[in-house]
């Protein structure tokens, strides 16, 4: 290549003999576009929606090739989750006998590990979902949105496995089937948007910045203790009266602890009612079209420049 | 394979006066991390990001000048190559033009949607051939009838299923010659307004390759205007009438396919000598090693 650089340069080239101005007028004049901008919102939602089938390809596929190596193959889907709660029960019902004064123990503690790790997963593979999959935003054109939201709705089948798992496990602690158990459903959707939002924002700062991406483990950890996830909040705000009001206030508004609780609601007959704060089912819907709502348009915002390295 | 947007691909040679690509002056910067500068122990990073907390190089970043102001107009009906040695820009300069990577600085404006032929990046290895057909037939915009639809050409075209049954195995039990048809296959399926292809006509042994000429043959009757990226200088004869030179990101010359041929290989030294040059190359200019 050195002579690369000796060689007589020949002559530039002659650059359409035309300055910048002219270009984009000429451009102007034969109706093309500029290549690579961001579409209009409506625009946007719809090149999105005309990707929905691709969205749930990858998913599902993201997914399967996960334990295609496996010999037990698919299996896995549901015993992960299995030997995962099988852990748990093992330390927390076995070793060290903790009831922190809760009943049934051990469903409320799996049932709060499987819909938090939904969270923390979909928030962990938004965060990567740009930035992690350059390859495929350098090559192809389809709205950047579609990779955290099919990120998400991974998360979303993984959990629906572990679900299976949880009834099984229900059942097994005896735990009566109930009409409630339905309402999984509507707090599905409703966490499934939260997390698809968060993922979104994510999704756009991790790829400004990769970095983000070492340091959400901590924040996730840090988030997950305070949700909830092995203690119930309920019990522990009025347990301790020293406790400022605010911050009960606070813990018991946190995205991740209504909709664990509101699961926990569905599914266990002994986690009742009067243990969910006040007006949860609209602080749950709000936390959802909030993030859901305002991660889209977070994200849509940047959309031109991703894929910039 | 022919018919699977339904377009009728009926496109009369005319006069290139009618613009479908206009490249304004652009640059693209690619910024790498973890480089040059981000060498070193964890203590020495720390240093460099507590004494010059923002600038370029101390912060590990090193930005590559990749393509600099690059300027053309590109026609209906044109075939246009892109030469230049290893490193000079132009895949970069054709993932700008399809819209993929952002510019630092200049426009692109461009008619209809310019696709980029390849689809690999979407296709996963542990899965089945036949599920990534669907995957990737799905991934370049098609819909779920329209890859049902051309799922047998395309299997039928890459020629997988000649010594067996392996479209329904692992995409990473496959030799890396049934790989590269497969993927080519997929991204050969569907038709495209600007057509932008990238060193894919080396792949698959003879009769494949063939086909695929054939194949790209009939995309750029159909397509608006084609960009070819090729070392092969046989192949950028056969199908470009027109031919930009790159270099060091620059645009070196710009005209009829004879005569930048003629001058690119009187700079590579002579035509058809594939003698290696020597290979550590010379820093270039923009992004100079950093020294801490």
């Amino acid at each position: 290549m050195s002579q690369v650089l000796d060689a007589p340069p020949p002559t530039p080239a002659p650059a359409a003999g035309a300055p910048g101005e002219d270009l984009a007028a000429l451009a102007a004049r034969h109706g093309l576009s500029v290549s690579g901008a961001r579409p209009t919102l409506s625009a946007y939602v719809r090149q999105l929606w005309a990707r929905r089938h691709f969205i749930g390809a990858f998913a599902t596929a993201k997914l399967t090739a996960q334990y295609s190596q496996a010999k037990l193959g698919q299996l896995w889907q549901v015993m992960t989750p299995l030997l995962n709660a099988a852990v748990y029960y093992v330390i927390f019902g076995v070793l060290m006998q903790t009831k922190r004064g809760v009943p049934d123990y051990v469903p409320f503690l799996v049932t709060g590990v499987f819909v938090w790790t939904f969270t923390q997963s979909s928030i962990m593979a938004g965060t990567r979902a740009i930035s992690g999959n350059l390859g495929l935003v350098r090559a192809l054109h389809f709205p950047r949105a579609a990779l955290p939201v099919s990120f998400c709705l991974q998360q979303l089948q993984q959990l629906l496995f572990s679900m299976a798992a949880l009834v099984v496990i229900l059942l097994a602690f005896g735990v009566p089937p109930a009409p409630s158990w339905l309402l999984a459903a509507p707090v599905l959707v409703l966490q499934f948007v939260f997390n698809a939002g968060v993922s979104l924002i994510m999704a756009r700062v991790g790829a400004k910045i990769p970095d983000i991406a070492q340091l959400m483990p901590f924040l996730l950890r840090t988030w997950m203790y305070a949700s909830g996830v092995m203690f119930s909040i309920d019990r522990m705000v009025s347990a301790q009266s020293d406790l400022p009001s605010w911050l009960g206030t606070l813990l018991q508004a946190n995205p991740a602890a209504v909709y664990i609780d509101l699961m926990r609601f569905a599914l266990i007959d002994s986690f009742g009612g009067s243990h969910l704060p006040p007006h949860v089912w609209a602080v749950a819907t709000g936390w959802a079209l909030l993030a859901g709502i305002g991660g889209f348009l977070y994200f849509w915002k940047a959309e031109e420049t991703y894929g910039r390295g | 394979m022919a018919d699977l947007t339904g377009r009728t691909g009926e496109r009369v040679p005319t006069v290139p006066t009618v613009p479908t690509v206009v490249v304004d002056g652009i640059d693209v910067v690619y910024r790498v991390g973890g480089t040059g500068a981000g060498r070193g122990s964890a203590t020495a990073a720390l240093h460099r990001m507590l004494r010059r907390p923002k600038t370029g190089k101390a912060s590990g970043v090193r930005r590559v000048h990749a393509v600099r102001d690059v300027s053309f107009v590109a026609h209906r009906g044109e075939a246009i190559g892109l030469i230049g040695t290893n490193g000079s820009g132009k895949s970069t300069l054709l993932k700008a033009v399809a819209g993929l990577l952002p510019v630092e600085r200049g426009r692109i404006y461009t008619d209809g949607r310019p696709s980029l032929l390849g689809v690999n990046a979407a296709l996963m290895n542990d899965l089945t051939g036949e599920r990534n057909v669907h995957l990737g037939g799905l991934a370049m915009g098609m819909s779920r009838a329209q890859v049902k639809e051309g799922y047998q050409e395309i299997v039928d075209f890459s020629g997988i299923n000649e010594k067996g049954d392996f479209i329904t195995l692992p995409m990473r039990t496959y030799s890396s010659g049934m790989a590269a048809r497969l993927r080519f296959s997929i991204a050969a399926a569907k038709d495209h307004d600007v057509l932008l292809v990238d060193e894919a006509l080396a792949t698959g042994d003879r009769s494949f390759q063939k086909r695929s000429e054939r194949r790209i043959r009939e995309l750029r009757e159909r397509a608006g205007t084609v960009f070819l990226v090729s070392h092969s200088n046989k192949s950028i004869r056969d199908t470009c009438e027109r031919v930009l030179w790159l270099e060091h990101g620059e645009l070196r010359m710009d005209g009829p396919t004879e005569d930048v041929l003629k001058e690119y290989e009187r700079f590579t030294g002579g035509p058809d000598r594939t003698a290696p040059r020597p290979k550590p190359a010379p820093r270039p200019k923009a992004a100079p090693t950093a020294s801490p």
